[in-house]
């Protein structure tokens, strides 16, 4: 379980988080919504230590991050970047494969770069994929090779940044039932995050909305739509007039 | 309140004074911890071997050029300097000692700091500015360890190699001058060279070598992690990066002249 207390982050005059409480049970899958700049990628960032929050606490199964041994940590994470993230001076089949590859239990080159085409096998890409670098990929490729990379280590917790943004609306559906399929095999607990509704209802158990700095509400994602809270309903119907600025 | 013109004075110098020694600091700590992950596993050789590649073997075209053109124009700049003391004679001593001390190394140096620290820092800023950098430490990798030691490493010990190689081009080039434009004797020049050239004349040259090396990858591998966001990032960093490496370069080859040749 992740739970995060009181969580504040600033950066100069900026309050991005203005004490994020939040409980991620293990095995669920916790969307968060909100608008751009709203600090939900510096969220997700201060949960795996990429930021370090000015006050609050962070817990994983009740240790507090900061204090446990940061590879053990990192190592029960996998994370699929908004840009994908993928190392351009390395084979497909190497980003996949770069954890595996790595550390004590490292596996020799060939069975890593046959786990790692069985993994692009799982996202959708044929093996002659593997061979090709980064740049020679189309968008949503990318965004598969990163899902394919994130899932490589059959991590315990995966976290999506923005998994569909970019990308056209049919292979936006295919990534989105992607990581539901994953997520729901792997029995992983998943923390994404995003302002695309489709991806809301594909991939949630439960939904949280950041606003302000502030958790503004959560719960399940049947209730969304029944929610009375006017920041999630003009949220989630893409309203312009309501309590959240256009102009921000 | 009107503030004293002597104070205001004192601020608009002590500012750019105390955020150079901020930034000195940040260097030193950033070069501190690039010593640290040096001597503690994991090592990354492929990454070692590729950055051997690109900073040693990609810049011999660069460093070669430079050598030859320079040890040409020093051959025939001696020469006319001499000429008025009657001194001509010494043209292949001064071009194999100024090439050996000075001109190999800073030169070789400047070249690599163009070349290499505008690369570095290109790439590295690249990757912080798309996340690739994050992505390394959630994969459980320190990008200290992964991306800039094997680079500081492989340009400190290419970089030596290198000013080796320029000497020995120099040195040539000053010979083909020498033979073909000032009508020296092929064999007494190379003589002359070998005659008065001492061991420490191409150690110090190599040492220095060793130094601008560091300090080359050392600002290319600081200025791309912290580079600021987007291609203007990148960019500056990129400039930051050239500028800093040529200027420390030069004062190091002036603090290590002084330590090496004024005792």
């Amino acid at each position: 379980m992740i739970k995060l207390t009181d969580v504040h982050k600033a950066f100069g005059p900026n309050k991005v988080l203005q004490g994020v409480n939040l409980t991620i049970p293990s095995g669920t899958s916790m969307v968060i919504i909100g608008g751009s700049g709203t600090g939900k990628s510096v969220l997700l960032k201060s949960v795996l230590g990429l930021v370090r929050p000015d006050k609050g606490t962070i817990t994983l199964d009740e240790v507090d991050v900061t204090k446990t041994d940061r590879d053990a940590f990192l190592a029960r994470f996998g994370m699929l970047f908004q840009g994908g993230a993928l190392f351009d001076s390395l084979r497909v089949w190497e980003n996949v494969a770069f954890r595996l590859m790595r550390g004590p239990k490292a596996l020799p080159k060939p069975q890593a770069r046959d786990a790692a085409i069985e993994k692009l096998r799982r996202v959708g890409l044929k093996p002659d994929t593997a061979d090709l670098f980064p740049a020679e990929l189309s968008g949503g490729m990318q965004k598969r090779v990163g899902l394919a990379r994130a899932i490589a280590a059959e991590p315990e917790i995966i976290f999506f940044d923005e998994p569909t943004t970019g990308l056209d609306p049919i292979m936006a559906g295919v990534i989105n039932d992607l990581i539901r399929e994953i997520v729901t095999e792997m029995g992983a607990t998943a923390m994404t995050i995003t302002h695309d509704m489709s991806s809301v209802r594909a991939i949630a158990d439960t939904v949280a909305m950041l606003h302000g700095g502030v958790i503004r509400w959560t719960g399940p994602v049947g209730e969304m739509d029944a929610t009375p809270d006017p920041y999630v309903q003009q949220f989630i119907h893409g309203r312009a007039d309501g309590p959240i600025e256009s102009v921000r | 309140m009107i503030a004293h013109p002597l104070a205001s004075l004192l601020a608009n110098l002590g500012r750019p004074v105390l955020q150079a020694l901020a930034a000195l600091g940040r260097v030193t700590l950033f070069a501190g911890a690039i010593l640290g992950h040096i001597v503690r596993p994991p090592f990354y050789l492929r990454e070692l071997g590729t950055s051997l590649l690109q900073i040693g073997w990609f810049s011999l075209p660069v460093v070669g050029l430079t050598a030859i053109f320079t040890g040409g124009a020093l051959a025939l700049q001696i020469y006319a300097g001499g000429a008025r003391f009657n001194a001509e004679a010494v043209v292949p001593s001064i071009v194999a000692i100024g090439m050996a001390r000075e001109l190999g190394p800073v030169l070789g140096g400047l070249m690599v700091a163009a070349r290499v620290a505008s690369s570095i820092a290109a790439e590295i800023g690249t990757m912080k500015v798309t996340e690739q950098i994050d992505a390394l430490v959630t994969l459980s990798t320190n990008p200290l360890k992964y991306l800039a030691v094997p680079r500081i490493v492989a340009a400190t010990l290419a970089m030596p190699v290198l000013v080796a190689t320029g000497d020995a081009i120099g040195i040539m080039g000053g010979w083909l001058v020498g033979i073909t434009r000032l009508d020296f004797n092929s064999a007494t020049y190379l003589k002359n060279t070998v005659d008065f050239l001492e061991p420490w004349d191409i150690g110090s040259g190599l040492v220095k070598g060793a130094v601008f090396g560091f300090i080359v990858a050392l600002m290319g591998c600081y200025h791309g992690m912290n580079s600021a966001r987007g291609a203007q990032g990148v960019g500056a960093a990129t400039k930051s990066a050239v500028v800093s490496a040529s200027v420390l370069i030069l004062a190091a080859n002036y603090i290590l002249t002084e330590v090496f040749f004024t005792s």
